[in-house]
């Protein structure tokens, strides 16, 4: 980038350049031109050589003093001359050069090569956010807390700035600029090698619409995540085939729904894709009943849709209600009694607050809850800064579009399985997915999220068993499950699913099924079982003592002694 | 007509003449060769050469190399008969002219390939 940034800089300095040039030309010609005296009072004419020594001390404002001899009244008075002009053009010349290098759009180069520079010098594999809202801080965050390096880009310079002050382990570089802009992904590192994939979370459907199509066009294969708000966009969206499409509202509405139908489902959902490691989610129980949702804009409609495929009653309250609606609409704010009470929010047995707004979505939470106490209670929160107002106002769901999305677009990157896991769990009977969360909560520690991990049968992933299955020995899921401490111990961890190399899917796999190189297993068990899984996968030796059930000989003079006393 | 294109051109001309005008004479005769010439070629040659900054055209930059590598020869030929004047002492020698003059008649050359591009592009360009 230097390569554009120099010209450039060397083409707006050609005046101030000319100008030191002809300032030292001219006064070095005095110098040599001027007749002086020597000690001896004889005539001495200074030479170019000491003519440009005493310039160059001169005009940088050093000034060794008059050299050789002391100059004669002539000189003296040319020195003056050329003193003054040799400082004014070197100061003209710096102040040229500091002013164009303050030049904004000067600086947006300085800025985009420092940019493009840390995303080449990248070693490690790299995904594109574009936007960093609390969507996409969330997800830079998550990305880095699984070892992922990110690149940010955003429309705005001040979100851009606080990602240095974010407390992340590794440099993420980031770029203001709008993400709609081919040159901008391009600038990301779109190109390069190391990229594995480009995440359009920015507030604005059309920008992430138009990184999903350049992304597609100038990369095609390059895993695509996009946001959509709009039904219309997420179609578009799907329609070139961008990997997943996630819409905040669409999510929520199905979770929410989940809940309603199945709290076991909901449960699983919560503790599988969680990101927040450590902290258990509470089963929550959303009672069957009529709903009053306030704001029917696409949050309330997603929500009156999905209630409505599950067969739930619902009033929706809205300031302008779209006429062609056969639902039952309250004209009005919902922030007002008069208007939940028209809803009929005595008879209700839940609130869904979906405004764009924080303070109305509050509003309507304690209006409601001082007409009926029971409520059950659910609010859209659009800024993340109101976390401890709406923590605060103790809602039994909060309906927070970064997070979900941040969660659900970490879970779709970091362990595709659990995405294919989740979409089979969803087709079963909710006492299926209630006997997975008790058999999973006997695992887990009280209060304690699962670690959800996917393990590639590979040479690279698991050379031990590749190697032991390339032998022709069979080794079975159940071996994964042992302790490498102690074969007779289990591991706290449960098998979710298992993809053989040629697509075939198992759900929750036995012990028993056989493994066979290039299948792929997810895992969840506890905090800390994924490294000591990792012993078995990687450690020959290890994986020896499993299936044998005792300790192997490891080098070779011990395994040929071995073999003398038992027999090939 | 172009104001911009007459400071270039005359430069860039101006460079070879005055170059010429030095190494102009028999080559060890310190006589045939003033160091004001020199002087004024290495003066001259800068300022071409800066005129010929951020033109981003393929021809651009080859003038610009040409340029340098006057630039280069003539404060080698300057350096040189520093040298010899000031530090070792030697004077004006035929050897320490000799060596200038053949130093700066490379500088000649470079300076005879920037005309030349320069006629080639006035050339191409019918207006």
């Amino acid at each position: 980038m230097v390569r554009r940034l120099l010209p450039i800089l060397l083409l707006r300095l050609r005046t101030p350049l000319v100008a030191l040039v002809a300032v030292y030309a001219v006064a070095i010609l005095g110098f040599v031109l001027i007749p002086g005296e020597n000690e001896a009072g004889e005539p001495w004419r200074m030479d170019f050589f000491h003519a440009f020594y005493f310039v160059s001390y001169m005009g940088s404002t050093i000034g060794f003093g008059e050299i050789p001899y002391p100059f004669t009244p002539a000189q003296r008075l040319w020195a003056t001359v050329s003193l003054y002009a040799t400082v004014f053009t070197w100061l003209y010349t710096i102040g040229s050069l500091l002013a164009h290098l303050q030049d904004p759009a000067m600086r947006r180069m300085v800025q985009e090569s420092s940019f493009r520079r840390d995303v080449r010098r990248l070693a490690d594999p790299f995904y594109v956010v574009c936007g960093y809202g609390d969507t996409g801080s969330a997800l830079v965050r998550g990305l880095d807390e699984r070892g992922l390096q990110s690149v940010v880009v955003d429309i705005n310079g001040e979100r851009r700035d606080e990602l240095a002050t974010d407390p992340l382990t590794r440099n993420v570089p980031g770029l203001a600029g709008d993400a709609s802009d081919p040159r901008a992904l391009e600038l990301a590192g779109l190109s390069e090698p190391h990229c594995q994939g480009v995440l359009a979370v920015t507030n604005d459907d059309r920008a992430n619409l138009a990184v999903c199509v350049s992304a597609r066009v100038l990369r095609s294969g390059l895993m695509t995540v996009g946001r959509a708000e709009r039904g219309e966009t997420e179609e578009n969206m799907r329609s070139f085939g961008t990997d997943h499409v996630v819409n905040p509202f669409e999510t929520f509405a199905d979770r929410f729904t989940t809940a309603l139908r199945s709290p076991g489902m909901y449960l699983l959902y919560e503790w599988l894709a969680t990101t927040d490691e450590g902290r258990l989610a509470e089963p929550v129980l959303p009672p069957a009943g009529t709903w009053v949702i306030a704001g029917y804009g696409r949050f309330g409609r997603a929500v009156a849709r999905y209630l409505e495929f599950h067969g739930q009653p619902y009033r929706a309250i809205d300031p302008a209600p779209p006429p062609d609606q056969a639902v039952d609409m309250v004209t009005g704010r919902g922030t007002e009694a008069v208007t939940l009470r028209a809803a009929g929010i005595e008879s209700a047995i839940g609130v869904v607050a979906a405004t764009d707004d924080d303070a109305d979505n509050l509003s309507v939470i304690m209006t409601a809850r001082e007409l009926n106490p029971g409520l059950f209670t659910i609010a859209r929160q659009t800024q993340r800064r109101n976390d401890d107002l709406f923590d605060a106002a103790e809602l039994d769901m909060v309906m927070q579009p970064g997070t979900i999305m941040a969660s659900r677009i970490l879970s779709l990157v970091t362990t595709p399985l659990l995405t294919d896991f989740l979409r089979h769990a969803r087709h079963q009977e909710a006492d299926w997915a209630n006997l997975l969360v008790s058999r999973l909560a006997g695992l887990l520690a009280e209060g304690e999220a699962p670690e959800v991990w996917g393990v590639r049968l590979d040479e690279y992933d698991a050379p031990a068993i590749t190697g032991w299955l390339g032998e022709g020995a069979e080794v079975g899921l159940g071996t994964l499950l042992r302790d490498p401490r102690d074969s007779s111990h289990d591991l706290r961890a449960l098998p979710l699913l298992r993809q053989g190399p040629d697509g075939d899917e198992e759900l929750l796999p036995d012990p028993e099924t056989p493994l066979a190189a290039g299948d792929r297993l997810l895992f969840a068990g506890r905090h800390g079982v994924r490294a000591r899984q990792r012993w078995i996968l990687d450690n020959r030796n290890v994986l020896a003592y499993l299936l044998r059930g005792r300790a192997m000989p490891e080098s070779h003079l011990w395994r040929w002694l071995g073999g003398l006393f038992t027999g090939p | 007509m172009n104001l911009e294109k007459v400071t270039f051109a005359f430069f860039i001309v101006f460079a070879l003449t005055v170059n010429f005008g030095f190494v102009w004479g028999e080559v060890d005769v310190p006589a045939h060769h003033s160091v004001y010439e020199l002087y004024a070629a290495l003066v001259v040659s800068l300022i071409a050469t800066i005129l010929k900054f951020g033109d981003r055209t393929h021809i651009g930059a080859v003038m610009l190399a040409t340029s340098l590598v006057a630039d280069l020869q003539l404060i080698a030929a300057a350096v040189v008969w520093a040298v010899a004047e000031h530090i070792t002492g030697t004077g004006t020698t035929p050897t320490v002219m000799a060596h200038v003059v053949s130093i700066a008649g490379g500088a000649l050359l470079a300076n005879l390939m920037s005309v030349i591009l320069l006629v080639i592009e006035t050339v191409t360009v019918r207006r």
